[in-house]
């Protein structure tokens, strides 16, 4: 049978994904951000599907915001990416799961650079034996933490208590997902599906009922940009790439956004918030916006954990609206607390946008 | 003396990203660089490809090349597989060596991000460090922001995170045997040196401008007051 078209497009961008035996890697972004997502991460494949996921208190950043922000070379960059693949290889591992999408492109341009110039892998050896003692060998396999989550998901579907279907209506919630750049945009054999048809979170809606919204801006970047967030002069840049993303999703009256980068779920966030408070213009129905999670934060849902064991307080964007269609229950009286009941007080109400 | 193309050519990134490009244009057409700002990848690249020195220098101390957001769209899209995220990367690195990227306003914001994301870096082991992202310089975090910066010790721990524990866990204390692992491969592999360069050529233009270094940095991280 001859294969031909999208069908064999697709065919070049399978991935082999491990089932089981991973070292973990934290992003640093991810842990300040959405500190729970993590957490969720490690249940669902430790306590949910009895995982091995080894985790060491031993790695570092990866060095991936410094490099993109230029402060840091690349040959320092590529030293710190040997020392984590030496902790790896010290504690007896062969694939490798990073939590963070700057990171999994840097590993992936790193190994790739590595492949194409060996002298510069036997310099990074060097470099590390030098500065640390330590030898390391390259992982056999290298995951992004979702790609570990989309390997998983009909098993999750199979456990789970919610599915993302409107309860009143019945039918499939509208989901929007953003794949952060560093996932594919640089070397698209990397990610499932590539870089034009990057399947790894379509895959995780569709198992677990929702449907995907296909509209112009797809692919456009959050607008993180690196140095254009993180000096505030330039921070218009992000703020323009998000509406711009937005402006195009609009029409099609997404229910949520599901994404797979640390800093994307944030800024689409929080550039909501502004520019309802500027702007006055809300992007969902009833001056509410768009609610965006992470992938961790939907299997969770979908799989009936408590919300605010997620950490779905700390968006800005309530979820609440979202979680009454489909049906997924919550205590308002407990969204911020902390643990055994503490008051932690309520955070200022947003002037335009719609709070919970 | 080497040219500053073949010092461009010495980067491994420049070598992976410059081909012959064709003049399509369509790395600008996909740019969200180009989109906000006043910036087009197509002539970064055919001005560098042309190999005029003084055109390559001019890119090397203007704002230009630190317009790109480096999210690497334009690699997908390129038809003859250059890469112009890459090759503004290695101007920018040359740029450093050279002292040159303090002669642009947008240049001179490197020794901002050195002082907090390379800080962060070497004292942490974490790029960023929720204690020091505060709601002052982050406006657009919103009231949730402030509210978890406020109480982000009750309620990291209520998410079942490790703030500044020993162990595992979410944003555990990395320990000082690590950090110190850390900053010796920055010392073996031109981490410092890349650190030093920005500081002592940022310390010098700020002397040429009038401009104490709080001011320095407040003028490039927020304009002009």
């Amino acid at each position: 049978m001859r294969i031909e078209g999208k069908e064999q497009i697709w065919k070049e961008y399978q991935k082999e994904i491990p089932n089981d035996d991973f070292f973990y890697v934290r992003s640093c972004i991810r842990q300040n951000l959405f500190p729970a997502s993590e957490v969720i991460f490690l249940k669902i494949l430790r306590e949910e599907l009895s995982k091995t996921i080894y985790e060491t208190p031993h790695h570092t950043t990866c060095g991936g915001i410094g490099y993109h922000s230029d402060i840091v070379p690349i040959e320092t960059v590529m030293t710190i990416i040997a020392r984590q693949f030496a902790l790896m290889t010290e504690a007896g591992f062969e694939n490798y799961a990073c939590s963070c999408i700057t990171s999994f492109g840097l590993y992936s341009e790193i190994i790739e650079t590595w492949n194409h110039f060996p002298e510069l892998l036997e310099k990074t050896r060097k470099s590390l034996k030098e500065a640390t003692g330590r030898e390391f060998n390259i992982p056999k396999h290298l995951a992004h933490a979702s790609d570990v989550i989309y390997k998983v998901r009909n098993e999750i579907a199979e456990k789970a208590k919610y599915k993302l279907i409107n309860k009143h209506t019945g039918k499939p919630l509208k989901v929007v997902e953003h794949i952060g750049c560093h996932y594919s945009k640089m070397f698209p054999n990397k990610g499932i599906g590539g870089a034009e048809y990057p399947y790894v979170l379509t895959g995780m809606v569709e198992a677990w009922g929702g449907e995907i919204v296909d509209y112009p801006e797809r692919r456009h970047c959050c607008g993180f940009g690196f140095r254009q967030y993180l000096v505030q002069a330039n921070r218009g840049y992000s703020l323009a790439n998000t509406h711009k993303k937005f402006e195009s999703m609009e029409p099609f009256e997404p229910d949520m956004i599901i994404t797979n980068c640390p800093g994307c779920p944030f800024f689409l966030d929080r550039w909501q918030y502004v520019i309802a408070e500027t702007e006055g213009k809300c992007y969902g129905a009833k001056g509410q916006g768009i609610p965006v999670f992470t992938y961790e934060e939907v299997a969770g849902m979908v799989l009936g954990y408590d919300p605010w064991d997620l950490g779905l307080q700390v968006h800005q964007i309530a979820v609440e609206p979202l979680l009454d269609k489909i049906g997924i229950p919550y205590n308002p009286e407990t969204k911020y607390q902390g643990l055994n009941g503490k008051d932690l007080g309520k955070p200022e109400l947003p002037k335009n946008i719609c709070s919970c | 003396m080497k040219t500053l193309y073949e010092q461009l050519a010495k980067d491994v990134r420049f070598q992976e990203g410059m081909n012959a490009c064709i003049n399509c244009g369509t790395c600008t057409a996909i740019c969200p660089a180009a989109e906000f700002y006043d910036y087009d990848p197509r002539r970064v690249v055919d001005l560098v490809q042309s190999k005029n020195e003084v055109e390559i220098e001019k890119l090397l101390r203007e704002d230009t090349i630190w317009l790109c957001g480096e999210c690497m769209s334009c690699v997908t899209r390129c038809p003859r597989k250059n890469a112009p995220g890459l090759i503004i990367m290695a101007m920018r690195s040359l740029s450093q060596d050279l002292g040159y990227f303090t002669d642009s306003e947008k240049g001179r914001q490197q020794l901002a991000l050195k002082r907090t994301i390379g800080k962060m870096i070497l004292d942490t082991g974490y790029c960023l460090y929720r204690r020091w992202v505060t709601p002052e310089a982050h406006p657009e975090g919103g009231p949730i922001w402030k509210w978890t910066f406020d109480n982000v010790d009750a309620l990291y721990e209520r998410l079942g995170c490790n703030l500044d524990g020993e162990g595992n866990g979410v944003l555990r204390k990395i320990p000082q045997e690590d950090l110190d692992e850390l900053k010796r491969i920055f010392e073996v592999t031109g981490g410092m040196d890349r650190y030093e360069k920005i500081e002592n050529y940022s310390a010098k233009k700020a002397e040429e401008m009038g401009l104490s270094m709080d001011e320095y940095i407040t003028q490039s991280v927020l304009g002009k007051q």
